[in-house]
């Protein structure tokens, strides 16, 4: 019989899918597989999630915070995405048991994947699909949001001018890759 | 596109907002007779102008709020969140 305790390898779904290489003008890399915890709490909790997780969760609507290798993402006023590098998970989840206040942490490191995306056409490509204004005076950099590619779910982080995170649902990355590969086709270097 | 202005995370289009009905519905009493209690389910204003609304941010920071619509412009006066007063609207606006 299968062992049920032992959780699969993890799986970056963008990785099994044709990279998107378009040079300087856009570039899709799937992102290396993740520790990553949906966290939602009230004020009480919100401290204590500071201690636990080694960083203080943004209080600015659409804002990141980030360290080294940590990160957390506001999607709500109670809502955070927390990032850390993969394997860091029972070290959180162990971390966050000990904060008395109410409060849900949700492991979803496997419900979500991700793109690296960059180069100079990068808002342009987003735009096929995202209808945020990804200008620079809209959406600075360190502006995270969750919001809709095309017709999928995902969030969106803007770690430099033309560099940008995003996540979305393992299930839809064939979809996110295919509306993104289109909409590169534009891009490509040779024009 | 309508871009409509979410108390927390600001003005962002429309596709990402789904609107969730008349705003201020009183709920009927518990004991309140079938036809008070189908009353406060079903019948709603159906106002031709400012209309208060609750709108909720489903693609965004999910959150529930509060507008003023007007039903035939579709244009959105004012929205704020819930539990904060409304702001004035200069004796606009229904209910």
């Amino acid at each position: 019989m299968a062992d049920l305790t032992a959780l699969p390898a993890r799986v970056e779904d963008f990785a099994g899918l044709a990279p998107l290489d378009h040079g300087s003008r856009f570039t899709a890399a799937p992102l290396v597989p993740a520790t990553r915890f949906v966290f939602r709490g009230r004020e009480a909790a919100i401290e204590a999630a500071t201690a636990a997780f080694g960083l203080a969760l943004p209080r600015t609507a659409c804002r990141a915070a980030e360290t080294a290798d940590r990160a957390a993402l506001w999607l709500g006023p109670d809502e955070w995405l927390l990032l850390a590098p993969d394997g860091e998970g029972e070290a959180i989840a162990a971390a966050f048991r000990e904060i008395a206040a109410p409060h849900s942490l949700v492991d979803v490191s496997h419900r979500n994947t991700g793109l690296d995306l960059s180069g100079s056409e990068v808002a342009a490509v987003l735009n096929a699909g995202c209808p945020l204004d990804l200008h620079l005076a809209a959406f600075p950099v360190g502006m995270c949001t969750r919001t809709l590619f095309a017709k999928a779910e995902i969030v969106l982080w803007r770690r430099a001018v033309d560099r940008f995170r995003l996540e979305c649902w393992r299930s839809f990355a064939p979809y996110v890759h295919g509306v993104i590969a289109d909409a590169a086709l534009e891009y490509t270097d040779e024009g | 596109m309508l871009l409509i202005t979410c108390p927390w995370c600001g003005p962002r289009p429309e596709i990402e907002f789904a609107a969730r009905g008349e705003a201020h519905v009183a709920r009927a009493a518990p004991d309140a007779d079938g036809e008070a209690i189908a009353a406060a389910l079903y019948l709603r204003s159906n106002t031709r102008g400012l209309l208060a609304e609750r709108w909720r941010h489903v693609y965004g920071c999910g959150r529930y709020f509060n507008a003023v619509r007007h039903t035939v412009t579709d244009k959105f006066v004012a929205t704020w969140r819930v539990g904060e007063s409304r702001p004035d609207l200069g004796g606009e606006g229904t209910r």
